[in-house]
């Protein structure tokens, strides 16, 4: 194919194909690289309710361009909430209610005319159990490509898939079985071909929702370490109820109780010093 | 006398219950407490169930040999076994009774047995519809080669009764009932399944509770129609509404026809397909579809890319299912089908299916011997295997579905 040759692979690796213009296209083209100085998304007055409870109490927070932030707190405490307001996740259940700003890049995600369905190309998520689907490997991490037209003919989307299970550090485990079902992988493995599948539409951020908490030490330990290569690319958030991955992930940790956001600061300051009574009780273990 | 033969067995088995019961209370009393092999096996009320069971089987085998023999075993007799037996019962259990006694294990063993009874009836009533038709069937293949029956173009199973009588030899060509069935069953699929299937998708997918509680009943009333009602209905409504549609093109269509029967046959079959859809559906992991949505799928993308693939072995049953629905209808299209025994593709004539052959080989003075009867067995028979067959293949399929996602 002609389109095939005048394809460029830029010096860092990130696959740039000629694409025709159009909506659907632009958003890979838009994807911006992280710029530590800025704001990711800033947060002002962020409340979600279900039905008439209200389960976030006005957040506001600004997250950083790149590196890790955690989410972490007791159960309920609208952490896993609080994450799917930024890919509108929240919109899927019915009878939730999402108000307040949240900008991203400058940009009002919950804005009339933003499409829920472009800004989750944009903004990827990873859920708390491996969920791929009962498709064959290749078929999985192809799936987002393909709904969004990122690829012209099939050798750009062999190289995207081939470029997303090497970047989920996935490659060498499956390269010889591309066609068998992703269901058959290990817990570990399927949760690394999720990202794979997530990374392939050249998200900006990713969300985590408690990524290891169904992976055993030795997959979780493969994850953390995706995890952190993975942070010089993307705007990772990620929620987790162990103490221990926030710190060994995170740059930033935001602690939340009861809906609210308690303390928000470098994971380092949080962990050795804690400012409010609440925090430093969940992280010595007293409550949660 | 049926009536008051049980009334009996039951009034002895309640007698034997408290008989025991009370019996283990007495000798219970004396049994030394604690350690696990010298004290009392069972409570009182088990010794009392097991007095109970005992006494009523024996009583119901006395009146099963009743039923069965009744020139053998009539009158005093069987007044005189049965209190033979009911006695040997209450005896035994006089003499079982006590702490050694498992009384517990042993109402176990009884409450297994009926319940293997039970299901060997289903089982035994299975095998019974197929040996009688397998038996019948081969009296028939003695009077028409199977080859015959299998591959024949004409049917038109009028025998001469006497020699002397005019007309018909008859001809049992199977050919022709078998394609007018499967083309009955075509057209009823070819509205069913795609209805049913969209039907399944909105409730499941798009619908929000409200509008599911409002449909999903409307829905399964089609269910619940009588098929005598889709008959009529189909013979008087839509019979001559395609005949007069037709006509406005200048064709001439029979009031009866297998399209008119087919598509109301489809209305009914609708329900079945959208229920069990449904149900697959929403079998597949709402973790499927979050991770659709969340790599920015919209939601007919996550329809056909995930979800449908993902339940398409359940849904492949659920329209297998349909199918050995609409073969085995017969209501609708005895009324709106037609009679006539034709080999044709077009259904806009007159067909006639297997089991409308059945019903009109079976209706009216028949003799129960000639070929003509015979014909009918035969018929259910092939019926009978490719339904049977139809419904192996949806369950293996629903099976492989199920293992799946457990």
């Amino acid at each position: 194919m002609v389109m095939a040759e005048t394809n460029v692979v830029r010096a860092d690796g990130i696959f740039q194909p000629v694409l025709p213009k159009g909506d659907v296209v632009d958003m890979a083209k838009k994807r911006r690289e992280p710029d530590a100085e800025k704001a990711k998304f800033a947060c002002r007055d962020v409340r979600v309710f279900y039905g008439a409870s209200e389960a976030l109490h006005g957040i506001d927070m600004e997250i950083a361009n790149s590196g890790v932030t955690a989410l972490i707190g007791p159960s309920g405490c609208g952490k896993s909430t609080f994450l799917r307001v930024f890919n509108r996740m929240n919109d899927t259940i019915p009878n939730a209610r999402v108000t307040g700003d949240i900008l991203m890049d400058g940009e009002d995600i919950y804005g009339k005319k933003v499409d829920p369905v472009l800004l989750r190309a944009r903004v990827g998520m990873v859920f708390q159990k491996p969920n791929p689907f009962p498709k064959s490997i290749y078929d999985n991490v192809a799936y987002g490509p393909r709904i969004h037209g990122l690829a012209v003919s099939n050798s750009e989307l062999d190289y995207i898939v081939e470029k997303s299970l090497k970047r989920a550090g996935l490659w060498d485990e499956v390269k010889d079985r591309l066609k068998e079902s992703g269901t058959g992988l290990s817990g570990g493995q399927q949760q690394r071909l999720v990202i794979a599948r997530a990374i392939a539409v050249s998200p900006e951020v990713i969300l985590m929702d408690e990524p290891a908490s169904a992976l055993d030490p030795i997959a979780t330990a493969k994850l953390e370490e995706l995890i952190d290569e993975l942070k010089e690319k993307y705007c990772i958030l990620i929620v987790t109820h162990s103490m221990a991955q926030a710190a060994r992930v995170s740059q930033r940790t935001a602690f939340f109780h009861l809906g609210d956001l308690v303390e928000y600061d470098d994971t380092q300051s949080i962990f050795t010093n804690p400012k409010d009574q609440r925090t430093q009780d969940y992280i010595t273990g007293r409550t949660g | 006398m049926i009536l008051e033969i049980f009334l009996l067995i039951a009034v002895s088995s309640l007698g034997a219950f408290f008989f025991g019961k009370h019996l283990a209370q007495s000798r219970l009393a004396l049994a030394p407490v604690g350690g696990l092999s010298d004290r009392a096996h069972s409570l009182p009320g088990y010794h009392g169930y097991f007095a109970a069971w005992l006494v009523g089987l024996a009583g119901f085998a006395v009146a099963a040999l009743g039923l069965a023999y009744p020139k053998l075993f009539n009158g005093g007799l069987l007044l005189a076994l049965f209190v033979a037996a009911v006695g040997g019962g209450f005896a035994f259990s006089y003499r079982q009774i006590g702490a050694g006694f498992r009384a517990r294990i042993q109402v176990e063993r009884f409450v297994k047995g009926a319940l293997l009874l039970c299901s060997g009836v289903a089982v035994l009533t299975t095998f019974g519809i197929v040996f009688s038709l397998v038996f019948e069937s081969l009296r028939f293949f003695e009077q028409v080669p199977l080859l015959d029956f299998l591959t024949g173009l004409q049917w038109s199973p009028q025998t001469a009764l006497r020699e002397d009588q005019a007309g018909q030899s008859g001809a049992f060509g199977a050919v022709p009932i078998f394609t007018g069935t499967f083309m009955i069953t075509a057209v009823a699929m070819f509205v069913a399944a795609p209805i049913g299937l969209l039907i399944a998708i909105y409730l499941s997918e798009y619908a929000t509770k409200r509008t599911r509680a409002i449909v999903k009943p409307f829905v399964e009333i089609l269910a619940g129609v009588p098929t005598v009602v889709y008959g009529f209905f189909a013979l008087l409504t839509v019979g001559p509404a395609i005949r007069g549609f037709a006509e406005g093109f200048g064709f001439s269509v029979p009031t009866q026809s297998a399209i008119a029967a087919g598509s109301v046959m489809g209305v009914m079959i609708i329900p079945f397909i959208s229920s069990l859809s449904d149900d697959v559906i929403n079998a597949v992991p709402q973790t499927l579809r979050d991770g659709s949505y969340a790599l920015g799928a919209t939601k007919s993308e996550t329809m056909t890319n995930v979800i449908f693939p993902a339940a398409l072995p359940g849904i492949i049953g659920a329209l297998l299912l349909g199918v050995s629905r609409a073969i085995g209808e017969t209501m609708i299209v005895v009324m709106a089908a037609g009679r006539a025994a034709n080999l044709t593709g077009n259904p806009f004539e007159a067909v006639t299916t297997v089991t409308v052959q059945i019903v009109s080989l079976l209706t009216g003075d028949q003799e129960f011997d000639s070929a003509k009867t015979l014909a009918a067995f035969a018929l259910g028979l092939v019926l009978f295997v490719l339904t049977l067959v139809l419904n192996v293949i949806a369950l293996l399929i629903v099976r492989k579905y199920r293992e799946r996602y457990e």
